[in-house]
């Protein structure tokens, strides 16, 4: 299994970064200015939260005027969540070999 | 949701004394998780070593040895794979977790801790250098404290 890119995670990780992506898929795009009056934290911060979700290649940004528009980049949320459902996949083969082992009953 | 934890679990019909066995013994462990055997210190703190024919080795460290109830352990299994010491940043936390139902056992595993994963070598060696940059890490941390019970 090869891990998500580096940053990712992370990215992830955060609560407010998680609902600037959620906003951005529900909306389709967003600015800094848009986001931050959907959110209870400063434009500033939301500017900053962008910059690592571009970093990790979550979303990418494109300058019309004077504002950025952001948008979501699929590929690594996909990519984070098949690699995901492989870790729980390896679980539930060591689940049931437990349960194989523990219902078979020495003879 | 933020992914930073997998939960499964599965009822076995076998006495949580078996299946607390099969979890903690090193010959049973080396067969179900590794395939070429394991050794486990079975105490906080102590080493894990599991064993694959093909894909080297993996070091675990345990956190928690409730007997019959729960066993934790970080392994770092998923960045250089070949035996690295689990620590923070390049190790998640796996929780076995066992409770009676009916003549069986319901067992639950989480592994979570993906999240710490994610900071790349740039970043560690920032973290290590002091800089004043918080870590992803802290600011989870940070998150998990503030989330109600």
């Amino acid at each position: 299994m090869t891990m998500p890119a580096d940053g990712v995670f992370a990215a992830l990780a955060d609560p407010t970064r998680w609902r600037v992506l959620n906003l951005l898929a529900e909306r389709g795009e967003g600015t800094a200015t848009s986001l931050a009056g959907e959110l209870p934290v400063s434009r500033v911060a939301v500017v900053k939260h962008l910059a690592v979700l571009d970093r990790a290649g979550l979303v990418e940004g494109r300058r019309v005027g004077r504002e950025v528009r952001y948008t979501v980049r699929t590929g690594p949320l996909g990519e984070t969540a098949r690699w995901m459902a492989g870790v729980a996949s390896q679980w539930d083969d060591r689940l049931a070999a437990i349960r194989r082992m523990a219902e078979q009953r020495p003879s | 949701m933020v992914p930073d934890r997998i939960e499964r679990e599965t009822v076995i019909q076998a006495p949580v004394e078996r299946v607390w066995e099969l979890i903690t013994e090193p010959e049973h462990v080396g067969r179900w998780f590794g395939d070429a055997g394991a050794t486990i210190d079975l105490r906080p703190a102590g080493e894990m070593v599991i064993r694959w024919a093909d894909h080297g080795t993996t070091r675990g460290r345990v956190v928690t040895v409730e007997p019959h109830t729960r066993f934790s352990y970080r392994w770092a299994p998923f960045r250089n794979p070949g035996g690295e010491e689990p620590v923070p940043g390049n190790s998640t936390l796996v929780e076995l977790t066992l409770a009676p139902e009916g003549d069986g056992t319901r067992l639950r595993v989480a592994e979570s801790g993906f999240a710490s994963l994610a900071a790349s070598e740039e970043q560690r060696v920032e973290n290590h250098a002091g800089n004043t940059w918080r870590s992803e890490l802290d600011e989870l941390r940070e998150y998990a404290a503030n989330v109600p019970a």
